[in-house]
């Protein structure tokens, strides 16, 4: 660790797609203009897939290394010089950083290739492109920035990004509406996210060792270690401010409302942006600094309840929504869940299994719900679905894959990744948390199913136009859901229970990820462990069959005519009702008082003594008219008098004048002798 | 010409506007070409300094002196180190584009284009002044341009606007003369020069006044003369509850007038405070600033935030965040640290720069729309939509998006802020989420939705206000992606100043 290699290669991974984005976003209307969307599409495609073959270098790279030293830096600049506060632009690829890259350069590719298909009716498919690439690049930084502050620049950077797909299709305000709704969220967490920073920062800087560097933090843990603000561990403090950010990144109570809404960018950005990628941060970030996060074990209680508690939630409301892509919304924020309940009992390479086998099944369900949207002309009401197998058969497969994978069949992706937290959370003695866990396997199973029988199965209740034009999507959409769909089923195996061989990626992760050393547990444990959780999948199977396959959904199934508790999930929980009342209404609240307070109280204070001013000098006007002028004027008439009665003493006569000059003199004279000697 | 580098950048202008005066009144592009080309030296100059600027000392560099009243010791005598040469930069820069943006003023235009550039000469005077009574000439006869300006070509509350401009910057003016004579009197010999002044050797009085408030509060000399100038420079900042007079005027001045408002006019409040009562008054300035200066820095920005939020003039909600964003140029100096200061006059730099984008492009809308109502326009993105380029650029510059020149400052200071005050960092970083607000609001209602028919037809931004917006877009970026083209100038020089104080604070 101490010695990481040099490089100048790893900037190319992140800077390939901003030239992409950047060319795209700038001269993209014009070239789209002279040569077509096709020229835009390699602009935008040619870069993220550059990156991924940097990113196969990366790796092979860090293969060829000793496993304790598979650390790559490429210092580009210092970008932030401030006496001991020094902030470098470096990217740093070690085996978690590895796995991020290819994830995101690599699913992002094929994302990039499946929008050519998806979106070549778009006009202003430059500007699609610019952001997907201005993601890319801004997701890679994230993950490959070598410090904190660099890593929030692709945090905020993927928060633009979000924003500008969310709303992408600006014309109809209930998009903006929703990427604002993501941006401003997102901005609360990043409010507890900077806090955090600065924390680290000037503690770390208190013992003489002020970085950002995750390697240096990561090493300096332990200056960490009875430091205490405001009564309570800094280590715990930190981890907190830094959860704060991560609840609003990744979806989780209370920050999560805004990720359903931004189902309402183009459904590549969903699979891309708001399932494999950018909501993963916030796992990525708290693997990144296991460390510290580990010398926080009060915040790590709170992130296994929020993670198991977030997980019940969403899938509570998932059960119950018609949208396709709001199910698999709230579906991605319960299996965030699933992520940080890893996190919080201290099962990292768990949630990071997750976290990659979530990318390929949540994406390959994501564009899969994408290509039964384009088939269906914008249609995405399951109720308005059913009977696509036959129409769409390469969707349908791939589609199956996806929703086995995430409901936990045994031997898919899915399973592995969901199993290892369930064991984790027991092993752990969290039982309770491991109790919720099982029966969000359980809903889980349940709500994916339910989508698949009434996406797929029974009468297609579609208008008759729509049924009528129903077709599979073209190669370039369902290549990559095949290449995904073989992603979900093959990934699992490189994370393996124990009893069932050897764990690569903990393996992998070892010089990064420090796990605790936990106490052994016997083969049957885990097998019965595993059981229930299966039990559970099964279950939720079967209920899902009986209600949904057997009996046919209704196209005008109405969510108002069913029982309380329905409503109160279907309409999720009024959550959003509350919120916008309290903290949007109390905003505006507080706004409109500063405005009228400046307006009423302040400027009229101020006009008032502008006023009084005026009062003032119209009283002075009155004293200068009647009083100083009168004066003056009685000067001037007693002047004017006196000369006129003085006028008589000039008389013209020289003896006159003389005996009035000497009578004067004469009187000085005794004046000046009488009194001043 | 290199020894008289800073007097050809302040007289130029100058010298423009006696030519200006000379011409006839109806060669209204003749007027402006020459003004445009009086403004293009001291820009040109301002790279030449910029790049033969010294970062590594603390002193004055390109100093020129010359008596000039020698009967009261009072000399021409100007310099600049990195805290000025940073806003002389800034004011070269603007002066130039505004001229540009004041291209379409056809009323009076020689009386514009002569006030302006008269304004020009006063506004780059008071960043290299060194001797007081040259820094109060260039101050007033900066004003007096800027009280016209409003008033002749101002909107349709003009006249309200510009007397309470002038009422408040005129308060601001007598107490700052007060304090200056006080402290040409208490120094020992008598100066103006304000170099002198801020060495160590004339050290003014903080032994408690007899006189009552002062004996209560245990302020002496230092401390009243720093609280005259404070509120003084206050008025410009402008710091609660003295801002007031920023959104009338800036609602009712024309664009390029607004642009030098909040560009150059608000950071030579926070100049003043860090090249006067910092070195001048280092021990009231740490009695007093501390808690007090963050207090109401951090004030400012959530305050500033909220009434710019609640606004429905374009205008206005700018000038509001102009409010905000001033406000962390206080919490910053404020912080007594490294990244505290410097993050403070970086924040001075990149909001001269980002709010001059933001007015402009609200002036771009006004001149088409004739009007700047938040809620009349909608869907402006689908028919200009390189305007709303630019706009999305400056609004997410303004909302500190890292990447962007503000997120820099930003950080700097709330990181400077953190280790001396939590609780008022806390409460300042909540602006980052109010700022967010406004601005993603704004930008919802104006240039996002379905299209307004009203608007349909309106025209694209022309090559002139690109001409304007261009240079300005590219600093943001640059300076956001490598800060040290600003940071490396302040450095030296801000650490000095920051130290003179640190040595005082208890």
């Amino acid at each position: 660790m101490d010695h990481p290699v040099q490089t100048d290669f790893l900037r190319w991974i992140v800077l390939f797609p901003l030239l992409g984005a950047a060319v795209n976003g700038l001269l993209g209307a014009r070239i789209q203009e002279n040569w077509g969307k096709r020229a835009v599409a390699f602009i935008a495609c040619a870069p993220v897939t550059l990156s991924f073959l940097f990113s196969l270098w990366a790796f092979g790279r860090l293969l060829g290394l000793p496993a304790k030293e598979r650390f790559l830096i490429d210092a580009f600049y210092t970008w932030i010089p401030m006496g001991s506060f020094s902030v470098d632009v470096a990217f740093w690829v070690d085996p978690l950083s590895a796995i991020m890259i290819l994830v995101v350069s690599g699913i992002g590719g094929l994302i990039h290739f499946y929008s050519i298909g998806y979106m070549h009716e778009d006009r202003s498919l430059w500007r699609y492109f610019a952001y997907l690439n201005l993601f890319t690049f801004s997701m890679l930084l994230l993950v490959t920035g070598d410090n904190l502050l660099l890593m929030f620049v692709g945090w905020e950077g993927v928060g633009l990004c979000s924003w500008a797909l969310i709303g992408f299709w600006y014309n109809d305000h209930t998009n903006t509406r929703a990427g604002n709704k993501a941006f401003i969220v997102n901005r609360i967490g990043d409010f507890g996210f900077v806090l955090g920073i600065f924390l680290l920062y000037w503690t770390l800087a208190g013992q003489g060792q002020g970085t950002l560097a995750f390697r240096e933090i990561q090493e300096h843990v332990g200056l960490l270690a009875g430091m205490q603000l405001w009564g309570i561990g800094v280590a715990t403090l930190v981890t907190f401010l830094l959860f704060i950010g991560a609840t609003g990144k990744s979806a989780q109570i209370p920050l999560y409302v805004w990720l359903p809404d931004a189902m309402q960018g183009p459904t590549p950005v969903s699979a891309l942006i708001h399932a494999a990628t950018m909501v993963t941060a916030g796992v990525y970030m708290i693997a990144r600094l296991n460390d510290l996060f580990s010398a926080a074990p009060a915040t790590l209680g709170l992130i296994a309840v929020i993670g198991a508690a977030t997980a019940l939630f969403a899938a509570t409301i998932a059960v119950t929504q018609n949208d396709i892509k709001r199910v698999l919304a709230y579906s991605t924020i319960s299996q965030l869940g699933y992520m940080f309940l890893a996190m919080g009992v201290g099962a990292y390479t768990a949630g990071v299994f997750h976290l990659l086998t979530h990318a390929f099944f949540k994406a390959c369900l994501f564009l899969g719900s994408g290509s039964i949207i384009h088939a269906m002309q914008g249609e995405q009401d399951m109720r308005r679905m059913g009977g696509l197998r036959t129409a769409m058969p390469a969707t349908f497969w791939t589609f199956t894959i996806g929703v086995l994978a995430i409901a936990g069949t045994p031997f898919l992706a899915g399973f592995f990744s969901k199993d290892a937290i369930l064991w984790q959370a027991w092993a752990s003695h969290n039982e309770v948390l491991w109790g919720v866990a099982v029966f969000v396997a359980g809903l889980t199973a349940f709500y994916m199913f339910r989508q698949f029988f009434m996406v797929f199965f029974g009468e297609c209740r579609a208008d008759h136009h729509v049924r009528d034009h129903l077709h599979e999507s073209p190669k370039i959409m369902t290549y990559p859901l095949w290449i995904l769909a073989a992603g979900s089923v093959v990934v699992g195996y490189i994370g393996l229970p124990p009893f069932m061989g050897a764990n690569l990626l903990d393996g992998w992760l070892d010089p990064v990820i420090h796990l605790p050393h936990g106490e052994h547990h016997s083969v049957a444990e885990e097998v019965g462990v595993m059981s229930v959780s299966i039990a559970a999948a099964a279950g939720g199977v079967s209920i899902a069959y009986f209600l949904y396959f057997l009996r046919t959904p209704s196209r005008d199934d109405s969510p108002e005519a069913k029982g309380v508790a329905y409503r109160v999930l279907y309409n999720k929980y009024y959550v959003d009702e509350v919120y916008q009342f309290v903290f949007v209404g109390g905003t505006l609240l507080l706004a409109r008082i500063g405005a009228a307070f400046d307006r009423y109280i302040i400027d009229t204070i101020v006009d008032g003594s502008a006023k009084l001013t005026t009062i003032i000098s119209w009283f002075n006007g009155l004293f200068d008219n009647y009083v100083v002028d009168m004066l003056v004027n009685a000067v001037a008439n007693v002047t004017f008098a006196v000369g006129n009665n003085f006028r008589r003493v000039q008389t013209g006569n020289i003896n006159s004048y003389l005996y009035v000059v000497v009578g004067a003199v004469v009187v000085a004279l005794i004046v000046k002798l009488r009194y001043w000697s | 010409m290199t020894e008289h580098v800073l007097s050809y950048m302040v007289f130029f202008p100058l010298a423009g506007m006696l030519i200006v005066l000379c011409l006839p009144s109806d060669r209204h592009d003749l007027i402006r070409w020459v003004s445009a080309a009086a403004t293009v030296p001291p820009l040109l100059l301002g790279i030449w300094l910029y790049a033969n600027f010294d970062t590594t000392t603390t002193g004055m560099q390109f100093v020129e002196r010359a008596a000039w009243i020698p009967a009261f010791n009072i000399e021409y005598y100007v310099g600049v180190d990195g805290l000025s040469v940073s806003m002389v930069l800034l004011t070269a820069l603007l002066s130039f584009l505004c001229i540009f943006a004041s291209w379409n003023i056809d009323k009076g235009v020689k009386g514009y284009f002569a006030l302006f550039l008269l304004l020009d000469t006063g506004m780059t005077g008071v960043f290299v002044a060194l001797d007081f009574v040259l820094f109060y000439v260039f101050w007033e006869v900066m004003l007096l341009p800027m009280y016209f300006l409003i008033g002749i070509w101002g909107g349709p509350r003009k006249e309200y606007a510009a007397i309470k401009f002038f009422l408040y910057t005129l308060l601001g003016s007598v107490l700052m003369l007060v304090a200056i004579l006080a402290l040409y009197f208490y120094s020992e010999p008598n100066t103006f020069d304000m170099t002198k002044l801020m060495d160590r050797s004339s050290l003014f009085s903080t032994e408690p006044l007899g006189m009552w408030p002062f004996n209560v509060w245990g302020w002496g000399f230092q401390h009243v003369v720093w609280m005259a100038l404070f509120i003084g420079f206050a008025i410009k900042i402008p710091a609660f509850p003295f801002h007031t007079w920023l959104p009338d005027a800036h609602v009712e001045a024309p664009t390029a007038i607004s642009v030098i408002l909040a560009g150059i006019l608000l950071k030579m409040g926070t100049y003043g405070i860090l090249r006067i009562n910092y070195p001048m008054l280092p021990e009231a300035t740490a009695d007093l600033a501390f808690w007090f200066l963050a207090a109401l820095g951090a004030w400012n920005i959530i305050y500033g935030g909220l009434c710019a939020m609640a606004q429905t003039d374009m205008k206005k909600l700018v000038a509001y965040s102009s409010v905000s964003h001033m406000g962390y140029v206080m919490l910053g100096m404020a912080a007594f640290n490294t990244q505290g200061i410097n993050g403070a006059v970086l924040q001075m730099f990149n909001h001269g720069t980002i709010t001059a984008m933001l007015f402009l492009l609200v002036g771009v809308i006004y001149d088409r729309a004739h009007h700047r109502d938040i809620d009349g326009f909608g869907g402006l993105a689908s028919i200009m939509p390189v305007y709303a380029g630019f706009t999305a650029l400056a609004f997410f510059a303004s909302m500190g998006l890292p990447g962007l020149s503000g997120f820099v400052s930003e950080v700097l200071v709330l990181l400077g802020a953190w280790p001396k005050y939590h609780a008022l960092t806390i409460v300042a970083a909540l602006g980052i989420v109010i700022t967010a607000g406004y601005m993603l609001w704004m930008m919802q209602r104006v240039y996002l939705g379905p299209p307004n028919e009203k608007y349909r037809s309106l025209p694209e931004i022309n090559g002139r206000e690109i001409f304007t917006l261009f240079p300005l877009g590219v600093i943001v970026v640059i300076v956001g992606v490598y800060p040290r083209v600003v940071l490396d100038l302040l450095q030296a020089s801000l650490n000095n100043i920051n130290q003179m104080v640190i040595a005082h604070l208890s």
